[in-house]
């Protein structure tokens, strides 16, 4: 950690990190004021929150419709098949869709092709590339996230639900009335934390997926901090990106944890 | 009661939806991996344009003889698995030396040394500033890069801090009482209750290295000392974007064995997975624990 001083210095290797000139945030006022920060800062939070809108409850809903699903074994190998990927590295998955998505054989274009329509490049087009990104992560992330709600749901008392049926709530009414509410402070919780991580956009499957086509939508302060650093050697440079991004980080997530301590006993510290 | 049970036609309905949607989910995430089951066996005319198939005419092990013979798939394996073991046995030692201390309320200075420990966890000088360490430590381009930075782990230490913490007290003073130092009580009374936890955790450490790619990528250039992973890594995802010319020559020198090279990344990919695959129905069982393990902490 002490080597972050480089990044208030004029760093050269040869005079080493304590050898080099200080040099008056010189690299925080040309972060501030350089177009490609300013690309990668608007690309991670758009990225984030895409991730947070769509990504976030998508586990809410599977958690709910597996609860609907009476046949027990059944709903055990369905929710085994769901959290295969999450064992799965972005190196490997990423492999997985280039193959499965591949213009040339992939089976999706294939049938596309079959139906009429015109192959789609899935990963090279800028304007399809976000959508490719958020849900190969909600088909990646779905099921495991579905795992703690599940486990909540089982927790609720049987009887509640069979008030319920009595008074004649049908399957809906009481996943509306009984499940949400029930689930509504580990939702408000996971929620709160979710929006902590709010500049990690996802660097392993970002790096392994994106390709220059794509750049322009797909650059994050992650994966910009690794092409300045150690593709550029920008030392100095790239590890002030990464301090401010730390330091942005650190402030995010003491916050939402002070909130989720204040609303419930779950703080994580 | 069977007036409870006749459902309503909505309800029929729902039910014939939600089942549908889970049998179509459990596809979509299945089928893709079965495709490249099928390219991987392929003979290369099929491999060029392989479509939309649920099985193939012939299976050719061509692929898997080329990646097992020509290539560092063999070496790649040892390096995974060095570092998944080694690396998952000496983060647990690593761990408990730490999280058994630490669970003794009467230790001095107890919770600085905590709030030193847990300040790692959410505060790091970032990849550059580690980057430079490990080049000034001389561990570029050795496979303890792969062990030694994460040998300790901040979370997996406070995890089994807590457990200990929640070991009945009288079971180690009787140990004391009878002559046995700290050492003895923390190795052989402590630990030994620990294990569902340690399993636990060692199988998500294990994971956690098979999948590692990325120190792979930064800290080493020897091609003898690569995880499987980033050999992964350097066949299908850079031959995709940045162009990675070892790679397409060794797709070059393929074509006089009549292998496509979507046959060789395939089966790569396969055999990345496959150890992972295999004792995939052990390993989630222990995972699901895990999540309520670490729901407990704090």
């Amino acid at each position: 950690m002490y080597g972050v001083v480089i990044a208030f210095k004029d760093f050269k290797p040869v005079k080493g990190i304590l050898g080099s000139e200080w040099n008056n945030f010189q690299h925080f006022k040309d972060l501030f004021s350089s177009v490609g920060f300013f690309r990668v800062f608007k690309n991670t939070i758009y990225i984030s929150l895409l991730r947070l809108a769509f990504g976030f409850p998508a586990p809410i809903i599977l958690a709910l419709l597996l609860n609907e699903i009476g046949h027990v074994k059944f709903k055990k190998i369905t929710q085994t098949i769901s959290y295969l990927p999450v064992f799965m590295s972005w190196v490997v998955l990423a492999g997985v869709f280039f193959e499965f998505l591949s213009v040339q054989r992939g089976p999706v274009n294939y049938l596309i092709k079959v139906l009429g329509g015109q192959p789609v490049e899935f990963f090279t087009d800028k304007r399809l590339f976000i959508t490719m990104l958020i849900s190969t992560g909600i088909w990646q992330g779905v099921g495991w996230g579905a795992v703690i709600y599940l486990a909540s749901l089982s927790s609720i008392n049987p009887e509640l639900y069979e008030s319920a049926e009595i008074d004649g709530a049908n399957r809906f009414h009481k996943a509306v009335h009984i499940s949400i509410p029930f689930l509504t402070p580990v939702i408000t919780i996971l929620f709160i934390l979710n929006l902590g991580g709010i500049l990690n956009a996802g660097f392993d499957q970002i790096f392994n997926m994106y390709n220059p086509l794509v750049m322009e939508v797909s650059d994050i302060i992650d994966t910009y901090v690794y092409r300045m650093g150690l593709l550029n050697a920008e030392y100095d440079f790239s590890a002030a990106v990464g301090l401010f991004k730390n330091v942005v980080g650190v402030i995010f997530i003491i916050i939402s944890n002070s909130i989720v301590a204040r609303i419930s006993e779950y703080g994580i510290w | 009661m069977s007036i409870l049970k006749k459902k309503s036609i909505g309800g029929t309905t729902f039910d014939v939806l939600n089942y549908t949607f889970m049998i179509l989910f459990s596809i979509s995430i299945i089928y893709p991996f079965w495709n490249l089951i099928l390219l991987s066996f392929s003979d290369q005319a099929e491999a060029t344009n392989l479509g939309f198939r649920l099985w193939i005419k012939t299976w050719d092990t061509a692929a898997y003889n080329y990646i097992f013979t020509h290539n560092n798939i063999p070496m790649g394996y040892v390096n995974t698995i060095f570092r998944a073991f080694a690396g998952t046995i000496l983060m647990l030692i690593m761990c408990y030396l730490g999280a058994y201390p630490l669970a003794k309320k009467n230790l001095p200075g107890r919770n600085i040394i905590t709030i030193f420990f847990l300040i790692t966890m959410f505060f790091g000088g970032g990849l550059i500033p580690s980057y430079l360490l490990i080049k000034k430590i001389n561990l570029m381009n050795s496979r303890w890069v792969y062990i030694i930075p994460g040998i300790f782990s901040t979370y997996n230490m406070i995890i089994m801090r807590n457990f200990i913490m929640s070991i009945d007290k009288e079971l180690e003073e009787a140990a004391l009482i009878d002559g046995a130092n700290y050492f003895d009580v923390a190795f052989k009374i402590v630990a030994p209750l620990l294990k569902p936890v340690l399993a636990t955790i060692a199988l998500w450490s294990i994971v956690g290295h098979w999948n590692s790619w990325f120190d792979c990528l930064i800290y080493i250039k020897d091609e003898n000392k690569y995880v499987l992973q980033l050999i992964v890594r350097r066949m299908v995802v850079q031959s995709q974007g940045e162009q990675d010319f070892k790679s397409l020559e060794a797709f070059n020198r393929l074509s006089e064995i009549k292998i496509h090279s979507s046959n060789v990344k395939s089966a790569v990919i396969l055999v990345t997975i496959g150890p992972i695959i295999l004792i995939y129905p052990f390993l989630q069982k222990y995972f699901v624990k895990g999540i309520m393990i670490g729901s407990l902490k704090g």
